[in-house]
């Protein structure tokens, strides 16, 4: 054999690294798994226990039934017990296992009896089950029992052999996520030993059975269905193992198996046979109903049916689908090729319909059509499998309105039919009946139609048939006009009312469509969460037809309400619990989940990925929306289509942040360069020129000391401009400058500013050219003389020193417009917004700054809700603009004299 | 009077700072007291009885506002507070706690010595009620007669112009907050009328001044108050 076929897999081989990481950082759980109440379960689970706590390890006890044994009770003495939560249910106190103080006391084992137990109404999971998964989600190691009978898909097989039907059951998967499974024996003699000793505990219920139960054969099968089941599980641990070690080995062929899920009773069993025979071959399994748009209608408990069966498959570990088409063989079949199914399981067909007969029936159509694909019948009938009755039985009321209404139609018939009896023929009048039966069926469904049909015949009969006013018949062919017109009023109202469902079916999936599509219209454009939440909310509550919110998670953890739909109701201490619950397990929660199904919302996290960035809680929604796997998985594709644009919104602020980070950070080092370079230069000539003073010894002449005097003054100066302006552009940017607004004259602002600059504009012509009747303008008066200093300043920088600055206001509209302007080189074309940007400086040689003047002036008229821009004059020169809006109509001048002031 | 140089008592806390100050002081022949705190600032100003202080509002030590508040209640002593350019605000409390005047860091010597020498002629002259005819460079305001003249040219003012004018003139170099020239010139209760006085001022202006928007007398102090030049 080559060498390279020997080589594990490399998928393979990443897949068991994964699946090794995640047993590596998830918790232990480990089944005492046992085929009878009384072998010994409890016992060996706490005599491990007591060996682990002897070796140290921290063992509490979170919940273990001793049933009154003196020597189980005497192992659970020197470990750690949890206190039992009291829940009092109708009356009755129950002690339940404390999941809250378990996980908070957080041990490394901990113990917990009874893994198929049922929670008291109002716990947060109606199983233990779940609790043991949240335990071990939490790190907890967990050491439980179970007997074999309760594990879902040996339920029924159980049942058939005992004739007891467990209804506590644990999904196969809790099972076959355990790490270890002890397996717990004792033959049944001994067994059946202690059971007459009095040593094997019964609840109440099961002693009833008990007679049956503890026969010698039915424990011999449950034993070997033990055995079997655990001998499976070590079969995958030695292909397991052969895997990770590259045993070559005959590999089974890659089996797929398919099972087809309908109404009938007998559907739950055929899925079970498929699980069975999937965990055999270990094999995946899919649970497929098909929906023909002819099928005979289905009424609502078959719909329930369904939809409970879809429901076992998935958590039996299916994958469910659901498939339509016009011919339902046709349709399984082209699923099994393209999905390279090799086994097709169908339950055995009771009897023959009539239908059949004519159609040809589902089973044939599969064992002519399917190939190379084997079909497996199972037999779906248990002789007193007695079913469980549907949950909640919701029959419409029954509105009399429409058969009033199907009554007065046929009496309308009637009437026509008498009076016109004499120009109608026979035929016509049953056209005329039928008219009525189908415009029964068509308006009011089958119900109503029906009543329409027998009326009709009997009207027909009555009226229109000699002797008439009598339901007596003359003619036997009569009878057979009867007969036709019942049955054609029955096929009228069967296509109807098909009609009708397929309309409401149709109508049902286009709302759905619709809305998940105007849902996602809506939150194609949004940008923060903020946003996402409130949409989301506002369709949710809209689409569910009840309360909606969506919380979003902060980074302490909690969860907070982003946005409600309506918006006038507060979410209580508990239902905040269960959004937190869901979001941070990632799992829905609340009404028609597993956990915590007392509460009255209904809680989906939304996630995307890993993170659950938020959780979408809804009241009141129908029943209908969590029961059926159709309207859930609706449910869920909206939940989806939520997260995705909450964790796309949340990644965008994200990278905002980071971006303006990025930005700070650059910002931060120019401003070190800057700061570096620009407070050097002059703090290096102020230096080098007083040490020059400092060490003279009379050899500087006293004109030339006071020049290098002047000097080191206008450099001190010039720093005390750059440390100005980065202290400005420092409160810029930490948003710290917030203008104080007052009414100022512009004159006064320009005048005041013209006084700081007034040493460096000597021999400049300096030209202010305001209207007298300017209007005030409302600024702030200290940061708009600095805009104008900074603005001034650069044209001193720039223009040769005689060049002239102009300076002027125009009212433009509801704007002030205020320019400076200069006779200097101007702005390089291109550069008229760049020259705003910081530490950008002219290509003049020999100008200090930093390049802040004007990106503060930019930053200081834009907190004043204006523009400042730049352009180039005509005539030569650069223009600077400023534009600020007048927010309100300035107070108008004050008249003169004292009026008004004392 | 005291024939001998005036007291200065520097209330700085940093050395650099003390130094410059005493060093420009001592050259114009003054005397000067230091203190490096608000606490010892009010020993030195009851115990040395100085006749003018310089104050730098950044103290460690806390509020100079206060300490000018508690001077104010036995002294008209003339204070000139020393702040940082962008704190407008502590320059205007302190002026309105009682303050006479502000100093901009940075300064120079000559703008400090002019603060100085205005604050004391105003100390010396504020009892007397001042002379009747203020000659202030260009400007002539007679008040007997209630004349006012620019560059030799009479001009007509409104009563609040004029007493705006006046105001001004007779406090010609130091420094006068909005809040001030409104409780003077319009009554207490217009005292945050600030665009008022505003109004006014660019009237007084364009009567006064040859260029309103460079004026030569009629000073603004960003977000203080006005000043008249001292000429």
């Amino acid at each position: 054999m080559p060498m390279s076929e020997k080589r594990p897999d490399p998928d393979l081989l990443l897949a068991r690294v994964q699946a090794e990481e995640k047993r590596r950082s998830r918790a232990v759980l480990k089944v005492f798994l046992g085929y009878a109440p009384g072998v010994g379960k409890t016992y060996s689970m706490l005599l491990s226990a007591r060996r682990l706590s002897a070796q140290g390890a921290d063992v509490v006890v979170g919940c273990v039934e001793t049933h009154g044994r003196r020597e189980t009770a005497a192992l659970m003495e020197g470990l750690a017990v949890l206190p039992r939560r009291e829940a009092v249910h109708r009356g009755t106190r129950l002690f339940e296992f404390d999941l809250d103080s378990a996980l908070s006391r957080k041990p490394e084992v901990l113990l917990l009896d009874e893994l198929a137990h049922t929670n008291a109404p109002g716990s947060r999971h109606p199983k233990r089950w779940q609790d043991v998964l949240e335990l071990l989600e939490a790190g907890i190691e967990v050491h439980t029992t179970v007997n074999i009978q309760h594990l879902e898909s040996l339920n029924d097989v159980v049942a058939q052999i005992t004739s007891v039907k467990v209804r506590e059951t644990v999904p196969d998967h809790v099972l076959d996520r355990a790490d270890a499974v002890e397996i717990v024996d004792l033959t049944p003699d001994e067994l059946l030993a202690r059971l007459a000793e009095g040593k094997v505990y019964l609840p109440e219920q099961a002693k009833r059975a008990a007679d049956n139960f503890f026969k010698r054969g039915n424990l011999l099968a449950l034993r070997e269905l033990a055995l079997r089941r655990t001998a499976e599980r070590l079969d995958s641990d030695v292909r397991e193992y052969r895997m990770q070690h590259g045993v070559t080995a005959t590999w089974p062929t890659a089996e797929s198996i398919l099972v087809c899920v309908g109404a009938s009773p007998s559907s739950a069993r055929v899925i079970r046979g498929a699980r069975r025979m999937a965990a055999g071959l270990r094999a995946p399994w899919t649970a497929a109903y098909a929906d023909a748009p002819n099928a005979y209608p289905m009424t609502r408990d078959d719909r329930r049916r369904l939809d409970s069966h879809l429901l076992l498959a998935e958590s039996l570990g299916a994958a469910v689908v659901r498939l339509s088409g016009s011919r339902v063989g046709a349709e399984i079949l082209r699923y099994a090729r393209e999905h390279n199914v090799t086994r097709i399981v169908i339950g055995k067909p009771a009897k023959r319909r009539l239908r059949e007969i004519f159609s040809g029936s589902l089973v044939d159509e599969l064992v002519r059509e399917s190939g190379e694909i084997e079909v497996h019948f199972i037999s779906g009938r248990i002789p007193d499998e007695r079913e469980d009755p549907p949950p909640a039985p919701e029959r419409p009321p029954l509105h009399p309105a429409p058969y009033a209404w199907a009554f007065l139609l046929v009496a309308v018939a009637a009437i026509l039919a008498v009076t016109g009896r004499n120009l109608l023929a026979l035929p016509d009048l049953v056209m005329l009946y039928l008219s009525a039966i189908m415009a029964a069926a068509f308006l009011f469904g089958r119900g109503p139609s029906l009543l329409a049909a027998a009326l009709s015949v009997a009207a027909y009969d009555f009226f229109s048939v000699p002797p008439y006013f009598t339901f007596s018949v003359e003619h036997a062919r009569h009878i057979l006009t009867f007969a036709m017109m019942f049955a054609a009023g029955l096929s009228i109202s069967g296509l109807a009312s098909r009609i009708r469902r397929q309309e409401k079916d149709a109508r049902y999936r286009e709302e759905r469509t619709a809305s998940l599509y105007s849902l996602s219209r809506d939150l194609v454009s949004v940008q923060n969460e903020g946003d996402a939440a409130r949409i989301t909310a506002r369709h949710a509550a809209e689409v569910f037809r009840g309360r909606a919110a969506v919380l979003l998670s902060e980074p302490s953890g909690a969860f907070v309400p982003a946005a409600k739909s309506p918006d006038n109701f507060a979410l209580s201490e508990e239902e905040l619990a269960v959004v937190r619950w869901a979001g941070e397990q990632g799992r829905p929660a609340g009404r028609g989940t597993d956990t915590f199904p007392g509460a009255g919302l209904t809680a989906m996290p939304l996630s995307a990925g890993p993170r659950t960035p938020g959780v979408l809680a809804l009241w009141e929604i129908a029943t209908e929306t969590l029961s059926s796997i159709e309207r859930r998985s609706f449910l869920e594709a909206f939940a989806a289509q939520a997260a995705l644009a909450l964790s796309r919104a949340r990644l965008s602020e994200e990278a905002k942040a980071s971006a303006l980070k990025a930005k700070t950070e650059e910002m931060r080092s120019s401003l070190l360069s800057a700061a570096s370079h620009d407070l050097r230069t002059p703090l290096a000539a102020i230096t080098g020129l007083s040490t020059l003073l400092r060490d003279d010894r009379g050899r500087i002449p006293d004109a030339q000391k006071s020049e290098i005097l002047a000097s080191i003054c206008s450099e001190a100066e010039r720093m005390e401009r750059l440390v100005g302006n980065l202290l400005d552009m420092v409160k810029l940017e930490s948003g710290g400058m917030k203008p104080r607004k007052e009414w100022v004259p512009l004159e006064e602002i320009v005048g005041s500013a013209l006084s700081r600059l007034e040493g460096r504009l000597t021999g400049r012509s300096v030209k202010v050219h305001l209207p007298p009747d300017f209007p005030l303008v409302s600024v702030d008066p200290v940061l708009f003389e600095q805009v104008f200093v900074n603005i001034i300043d650069n044209a001193l920088k720039y223009t040769p020193p005689e060049g002239p600055i102009d300076i002027s206001a125009v009212r433009d509209g509801e704007d002030v417009a205020v320019s400076v302007a200069d006779r200097g080189p101007g702005i390089e074309a291109g550069q008229e917004e760049r020259v705003f940007e910081k530490f950008l400086r002219g290509s003049h040689p020999g100008v200090g700054g930093v390049g802040l003047g004007l990106s503060i002036c930019r930053g200081i008229v834009a907190a004043h809700g204006g523009v400042i821009s730049a352009a180039n004059r005509p005539g030569g020169g650069a223009v600077f603009t400023i534009r600020i809006p007048l927010p309100e109509a300035p107070p108008t001048a004050l008249s003169d004299g004292t009026e008004g002031f004392p | 009077m005291n024939t001998n140089p005036p007291l200065v008592l520097v209330v700085e806390d940093e050395p650099p700072m003390l130094r410059f100050l005493a060093t420009a002081l001592a050259a114009r022949d003054f005397r000067t007291a230091e203190a490096k705190s608000c606490k010892e600032a009010l020993v030195a100003a009851t115990s040395q009885n100085p006749e003018i202080i310089l104050l730098d509002l950044g103290l460690p030590d806390g509020d100079g506002i206060a300490l000018t508040r508690k001077i104010r209640e036995w002294s008209q002593v003339p204070i000139i507070v020393i702040s940082a350019r962008g704190r407008e605000n502590d320059k205007v409390e302190a002026l309105d706690a009682g303050a006479d005047d502000y100093l901009t860091k940075p300064f120079g010597v000559d703008e400090l010595m002019a603060r100085i020498r205005v604050a004391l002629r105003h100390a010396a002259g504020g009892a007397s009620g001042g002379p009747a005819v203020l000659d202030i460079g260009p400007l002539h305001l007679d008040l007997a007669r209630r004349e006012v003249a620019v560059d030799g040219r009479e001009i007509h003012l409104t009563p609040l112009e004029y007493r705006l004018l006046v105001l001004l003139a007779q406090n010609a170099g130091k420094v006068l907050t909005h809040r001030q020239i409104l409780k003077e010139v319009w009554g207490p209760p217009y005292a945050h009328q600030t665009q008022y006085l505003r109004v006014f001022m660019a009237q007084l202006r364009r009567k006064v001044e040859p260029d309103p928007a460079r004026p030569r007398l009629l000073l603004t102090e960003p977000g203080v108050g006005y000043r008249m030049r001292d000429i």
